[in-house]
Order: C-alpha cells, then structure tokens, then sequence
C-alpha cells in the first residue's frame, strides 16, 4: 500500500505482471474511488462548462461520455476529465490529485447558477478486461447493452449504481460509481466471479501505457497544449470554428499550423526499461524532447516508452537516442497504442 | 562457508577468497516482478561499496553495490537472461556476480544472517 492523493493505495495484489496479464485476458477491478466525481447542475450547464473546455457539451447525447480537458488561459491542460451527461447535469470524473483544484478552479469560474457538488460519499470501481462484461452482466443485468462510451443508472447487488463502458486500459469495461458504504460489498460481489482479480495502481499504470493513455501530471500538465499531446479529438468541429475556449487563441493555431513537439511512444532497444525523466536525443546528440512515462510491457515483453519529441521528429520510425543515467538507448518513435484497443463499439463489426 | 548482509539488502557468500553476491528475498520482494538485470563483466574490478550490478522491475530501477572489494570472476548470466530469476531463488540461483576478495576480514563488518532477518522485521 502507498500513499496517493491522501489514499492509501494498493500498488500491487499478486504481482504487476500477473495482475495486467490478467486484465487482458479476464477481467481487473481497480479501486479508483481516489478520483474525484462531480456533479455539475444549474440551468445551461453545458454551456457554461464549455467556456472551460474544449468538448462539444451542448450536442452531447443523453448518457453519453466525453474526455474532455480543463484548460489554462495558454491552452496548457490543468486536468483531464471525463463528462456525462446526464439530462441537463454533467457528471464530470477528474484525476484524485487535482480534483480540489479543478473543484476551486470550477466554482471560482462558472456562472453563479451553477453548481458543483462534490459527491465525496461516492465510491468508483472499474472493472476491465474481455470478460468484464459477463461478469457484471449476473450483478447489473443490463449493462451489456452499453456502448463504449455510454451510460446509465442501474442496480448492483442490489444497490444503486451508475455504471458507464469506459476505463483507462484499453480494454472492453466498466466504471461503477456506487455508495462509499456499498463499495466493499460490491467489490466482493465482483471479485467473487473467477473472472474477476483485484488489480493495483502498478498494473494500471503500465496498462494504460501500452494503451497509449496520457496519465496525468506525467504525460500531460499545464506545460502541454491538446495539439502537443495529440488530444485534438477532444476538440470537435463546432468548437474549432467557434472557439470560446480558455486558450482558443494558442490551440487554434497550433490546430492549423501544427505545435512545436508531439507526444509519441518509443519502442525502446533491448531489455532495460527507460523511464519518465530520460532525455531524447536525436543524431547530433541534441537534445529534442524528454520521457514523461516508460516501463516495461508485460504484453509485449520488452521496455515502451510515451514522451514528447520536436514535431519533424514525431513520425512513427524515427530513430532516436534515449539517454538515462548517462547511458544511451537506441529507440525508434512508435504509433499509439502499443497493445490494440478492444473497446465495446455498438454497431462496429467485430 | 558464511552468508552476510548489508543494509542495502544485498548478501554475500563467502567460500575461501570468493564472495558470491546478490539481493535477499526481502528486496526481491519489496522490488517486485524483475524485469532487467545487468551484471559486471568477468575482470572488472569493484571496491567496497560500488555500484557493480543494476536490477530493475516493473516499478523501479536499482543499483546493486559490492558489499566488499574485489575482482570479479564471473557475472550470472542466467540471471541477465532471465531476470524473473531474481524472484524465484533471490538468494540462490539467483546471484548475481562472484569475485575474488581482496580483503577476506572485509566481511567482519557486516550482518550476519541471524541479525539481518531480524533487523528487516522492523522495517
């Protein structure tokens, strides 16, 4: 158990490799209630959160998620964020060590008929994997009929629950946010299937890193703009064209004339891992971006890495040097994911 | 033949003038799955305290040091090929370099097993 964001939280169960090679091919719950859910209501809340972020709220179907960014008056990202919404309220899920900032940052700057309630008595579950469905399908009948990115109220157990297909691995899954005081019950409930393993932060982490997914304070900050970080789908046309949002000046142009660097994974050289901090050199020894994530694939069995390179640098295939402890890696940038995604789309053919 | 150990969780085997090194069951353990070892070529020469091997594991990279001084005679290559046997015989197979001492009293200054088990029950 380590300390995180002022939880106590379970780095790992079994062993991380066991645990994210589980998670592929069966099914992880995650205890990510660290992370902070919001309930935004007041009339045309949709309106009023899209002069803090970049997403298409107002013509967000009911049920329906977005990602979405919190954004600084330079476009650089103070938090990424989930939103639902939910009739004419938003349910925002945002990251566990900023979430009283974002609440502050939210209260300070939406319109005084808006409310943000802070819905601390509530506990989030994800529970991830290929066969994640089946088994929450025997506690909340009805789930899976969700699409990714979809959600809705239901019953677990017995108690209610609001469950999206949506999570932070790359696989086909579920976020269950029920009562704090049914948490455990619930996880017991799902770890009882054997499908189901309890998974810690460590198998999180380097799952979401073949997935390709930004952590937060790592692979993005204030520093880093959507277009550096390769989060411009979070920014549709309607928002393009009409701007209003913090730092629409600075990404609207960075969305028409490209931004200085590019966040990119590496597939590393050899067997040793390279990690966030290490410097990316390109052939003249310059330096030319940095490591913000890197570890080790359980899923592909060699060291990957996620950073930022100079944008004519950023093409999948350039090979570059990675430098940590003054020793060099031979890597080449490489497409995200690592590790296909298999999210649950409705209507695709597969 | 007698098993030392150091506060840095490494152990050393003494047979004659060769000290065998590697990391305890209770750093495999705090490590996790290991995921990468590096280890000193045959010839090379370390001193007390030097960082001579590297292991990582999924969650961090460490540095092994020599817990005494010496020319190392032979680095575990199994271990480099297989680094998950690290976890599974941390203070057998798993060993990572043997050297020849230069200092065979070097050793008096370490913990003995008793002591040592003992002492990582209080972390």
């Amino acid at each position: 158990m380590v300390p995180f964001a002022g939880y106590q939280m379970p780095v790992q169960y079994e062993g991380i490799i066991a645990e994210h090679l589980w998670t592929r091919d069966n099914a992880g719950l995650f205890d990510v209630s660290h992370m902070g859910q919001l309930l935004v209501h007041g009339s045309d809340a949709d309106a009023a959160l899209e002069t803090l972020l970049p997403g298409d709220l107002q013509l967000l179907g009911d049920m329906k998620l977005r990602y979405s960014l919190l954004l600084d008056d330079h476009g650089g990202i103070i938090d990424d964020l989930m939103a639902t919404r939910r009739g004419r309220d938003f349910y925002l899920v945002v990251n566990g060590a900023t979430k009283h900032g974002d609440i502050a940052m939210l209260e300070n700057s939406l319109p005084r008929g808006i409310v943000v309630d802070h819905m601390k008595e509530q506990a989030l579950l994800a529970l991830q994997g290929p066969r994640a469905a089946q088994a929450l399908e025997k506690l909340a009948p009805g789930v899976g009929e969700l699409g990714f990115m979809h959600g809705g109220a239901f019953r677990i157990a017995d108690h209610p629950a609001w469950i999206s297909r949506s999570g932070y691995t790359g696989e086909d899954g579920f976020e269950i946010s029920i009562a704090a005081t049914a948490a455990a019950m619930v996880a017991d409930a799902l770890t009882a299937d054997d499908a189901v393993n309890p998974i810690g932060l460590g198998a999180r982490d380097s799952l979401r890193l073949e997935a390709g997914l930004p952590l937060y304070g790592h692979d993005i900050d204030r520093e880093t703009t959507p277009v550096m970080a390769g989060l411009t789908f979070a920014i549709n046309k309607r928002r393009r064209a009409e701007g209003g949002f913090p730092g629409a000046m600075r990404i609207l142009a960075e969305l028409e004339n490209g931004a200085p660097q590019r966040r990119v994974g590496f597939d590393v050289e050899g067997r040793q891992p390279v990690r966030e901090g290490a410097r990316v050199l390109d052939d003249q020894g310059n330096e030319v971006g940095r490591v913000t994530s890197g570890g080790f694939s359980p899923s592909l069995q060699r060291p990957i890495a996620m950073g930022y390179v100079a944008t004519p640098l950023a093409q999948a295939g350039t090979a570059l040097k990675l430098e940590q402890r003054s020793k060099l890696f031979d890597a080449r940038v490489a497409a995200l994911p690592f590790v296909p995604h298999r999210y649950h789309r409705k209507g695709a053919s597969a | 033949m007698s098993l030392y150990f150091t506060r840095e969780h490494e152990w050393v085997r003494v047979d004659g003038d060769i000290a065998t090194v590697g990391i305890s069951d209770h750093a495999q353990q705090a490590l996790g799955d290991i995921v990468f070892a590096e280890v000193p070529q045959a010839g090379r020469r370390v001193a007390k305290g030097e960082e001579a091997a590297v292991v990582e594991s999924v969650k961090a990279a460490s540095d092994v040091y020599s817990p005494v001084a010496g020319e190392v005679t032979e680095g575990n290559a199994a271990v480099a090929d297989d680094p998950a046997l690290v976890n599974r015989d941390p203070e057998g197979e798993g060993w990572f370099f043997k050297l020849r001492l230069d200092d065979a009293g070097e050793v008096d200054g370490l913990m003995d097993e008793a002591a040592y088990r003992e002492w990582v029950t209080t972390l």
